[in-house]
């Protein structure tokens, strides 16, 4: 305890060296620990985006594309599913529910996706939560929309905003349907998930802004069907990008997830949402393992800068060693004092670094929402933060037994005077 | 050599004592020499004359090739390392030429700086009251304004430190004092000063006093003087 106190004050005499060293230290661990949350909030992210689905199909392609499009809202499908045969599977005994999706449209850089009553029902995501409306309900006239609440939020629609579709995916769009807008209905909760950042509207709608359309253009004045035209008309899709499939029996996902592979009337990949989103975690892991490593390191310079300071320290300590060991310190407190001193700045350094840490997501939560879609949940630390910030703490220990040693072999050979 | 000490108790006493440096001739050789109890004595060592060595001796951070010292009636050559360092804290209190104090410690801090490593030195202290101990010992030594505890021992004059590194040597009435040229940086008033105040200090604790100087002129105050090349055959 003595001379933990002793340590204490020898470290605030060399505040400026002492301060440098924990800094050192804390921005390292707030970097370790920073890449192993944004680590935990991707995975969670990923894990948490679907759930209760048991099949995914789409076109054939790879696993991953139909994953990305399907779910995350990222790249575009090659070809789209038949009417006929999504019917055909829908209607299949061992299939409980189908969720059909149709994408391709977009409202001011967020996806529009054609669905059906049966999304806000079925889809769930982060385990087993399901869709809820923080106003309004969900899509009952051709013209309505459901948003997400990241659209609703940025774009600052409520139930009741008048929104115009624009043909095809990206930010500016010069191809309008602005012959048929939309009446916002419903503002999901925030989900964290891409729903937050979609438009959903029914499949008919999807049909009836396309009606009039040819190879990506409007027909010309003349060839035109307006809004109220089009309800009159047939809307069944005839195609579909993707569907999600709930199954009466998990058991049957397999069996069924063959059938479809192998399909003959139309090429269709059926996926397991769980089985890719790990294959995808597996590929953007890498990614993490490597930036994981890269802050080890750091927290590894960290660490020896700390060292280097102690050591640096020794020689112009060596006179206090005496004076301590002329009063009755023996070596070994020489030693633990050393120690206490490579601890403490350890601890201290890894405590400021989780404030840091903290301090930045907190600051730099609100832009990766906006900007990435990354929602950082900061938590408490859990177990496994602690058994790294515990073992940086150990590390620091174990570095500071250099210059304890050598402390500790400077004592016994100075004695009570120096011979410098 | 010397006259016997007249306490009947001896407070140090070394006999037959040799130590050489490993691979060099022996730095010391002294066949006998001893301080009484309560007794003050001036030993004269110019550098070179093997004192930090017998200082190592005494203070028993050194172990001698041969022979023994015996510090109040204790042979500290047949302690471990270990009991050295516990004996010395408990016994000895030491005041070198100069850097007797560590910076960062507070005046008071330094004086009780023994009290933390040797609980029986503490446990010497009258009533328990380690600060009121040392301030009186600082009073003593002429540092009794509350305004010097308050003080980094940095800011204090070369003679206040070495007051106050006296004030440490003093605490928990130790039974010899081991004074390294501590008035070795002081001016020639200061120095009288100090031993003074140190001599009176020790005479009321019956405190063994080893006074290692250089300065020839300090050793009428004594009790007793001796030349370490005298009683150093090496």
């Amino acid at each position: 305890m003595k001379t933990l106190r002793l340590a204490v004050r020898s470290l605030r005499n060399r505040r400026t060296t002492a301060l440098l060293t924990i800094s050192a230290i804390a921005i390292s661990v707030a970097l370790l620990l920073g890449v192993e949350k944004m680590r935990s909030a991707a995975r969670d992210g990923f894990a948490n985006t679907v759930s209760g689905v048991d099949l995914i199909v789409g076109a054939r392609s790879g696993q991953l594309n139909l994953l990305l499009y399907s779910v995350f809202r990222v790249g575009d499908a090659t070809a789209n599913v038949s009417w006929e045969s999504y019917q055909k599977i829908a209607r299949h005994p061992d299939v409980a529910w189908t969720i059909p999706i149709s994408l391709g449209d977009s409202h001011r850089g967020f996806r529009v996706m054609g669905t059906n009553g049966d999304y806000f029902k079925h889809y769930r995501f982060a385990g087993d939560r399901e869709m809820r409306f923080a106003a309004g309900k969900p899509f009952e006239d051709l013209y309505d929309a459901v948003v997400g609440a990241e659209v609703a939020k940025q774009l600052g629609y409520s139930v009741g905003s008048k929104i115009i579709v624009a043909h095809g995916l990206g930010n500016v769009s010069f191809a309008e349907h602005d012959d048929k807008p939309f009446t916002v209905v419903g503002v999901l909760e925030r989900t964290g998930t891409p729903i937050d950042r979609t438009v959903h509207v029914s499949l008919e709608a999807i049909t009836a802004i396309h009606v009039d359309w040819q190879s990506g253009i409007q027909a010309l004045p003349g060839g035109q069907v307006d809004a109220d035209q089009a309800r009159a008309m047939d809307l069944t899709p005839q195609s579909i990008t993707a569907f999600m499939v709930g199954m009466e029996s998990k058991v049957m996902t397999f069996t069924m997830q063959r059938a479809i592979n192998e399909y003959r009337q139309e090429p269709l990949l059926a996926i397991i949402p769980g089985v890719a989103l790990s294959q995808l975690w597996n590929l953007v892991g890498i990614a993490d393992t490597a930036l994981m490593i890269v802050a080890a390191f750091v927290v590894l310079a960290g660490l020896l800068g700390m060292l280097t300071a102690i050591l640096t320290s020794l020689n112009e300590r060596r006179r206090e060693m005496a004076i301590l060991r002329s009063v009755g310190a023996r070596p070994r407190h020489v030693f633990t004092l050393l120690i206490a001193e490579a601890g403490m700045l350890a601890t201290a350094g890894v405590a400021a670094g989780v404030g840091v840490c903290y301090g930045l997501i907190f600051a730099a939560k609100p832009l990766l929402e906006r900007r990435f879609g990354i929602f950082l949940d900061p938590g408490g630390l859990t177990g496994y933060d602690l058994a790294i910030l515990g073992i940086i703490i150990g590390a620091g220990l174990l570095m500071g037994a250099l210059p304890a040693w050598r402390a500790y072999r400077n004592t016994l050979s100075d004695g009570l005077t120096i011979r410098v | 050599m010397s006259s016997p000490p007249s306490s009947n108790s001896v407070a140090i006493e070394a006999t037959n004592l040799l130590y050489a440096w490993p691979g060099e001739p022996p730095v010391i050789d002294i066949a006998h020499f001893s301080v009484a109890c309560g007794e003050r004595v001036f030993l004269r060592g110019p550098s070179g004359s093997g004192k930090s060595t017998l200082l190592g001796l005494l203070g028993g951070v050194l172990n001698p090739a041969r022979g023994r010292v015996c510090l109040l009636r204790t042979d500290i050559t047949a302690l471990s390392a270990g009991e050295r360092d516990r004996f010395r804290g408990e016994h000895i209190g030491f005041i070198f030429q100069m850097f007797n104090l560590i910076p960062y410690l507070g005046v008071l801090e330094n004086v009780l700086l023994p009290a933390q490593f040797s609980p029986a030195r503490a446990a010497r202290i009258p009533g328990g009251d380690l600060a009121a101990e040392g301030r009186r010992l600082l009073a003593t030594l002429g540092l009794g304004s509350p305004d010097y505890l308050n003080r980094p021992v940095t800011e204090l004059s070369i003679g206040q430190q070495q007051r106050v590194a006296a004030a440490r040597a003093l605490l928990g009435r130790p039974g010899i004092i081991v004074a390294d040229e501590p008035t070795s940086s002081l001016d020639h008033d200061a120095r009288e000063d100090f031993l003074r105040l140190l001599m009176n200090e020790c005479q009321a604790q019956d405190t063994a006093l080893l006074f290692v100087s250089h300065d020839t002129s300090l050793g009428p105050l004594f009790d007793r003087t001796l030349s370490l090349r005298e009683i150093n055959r090496a």
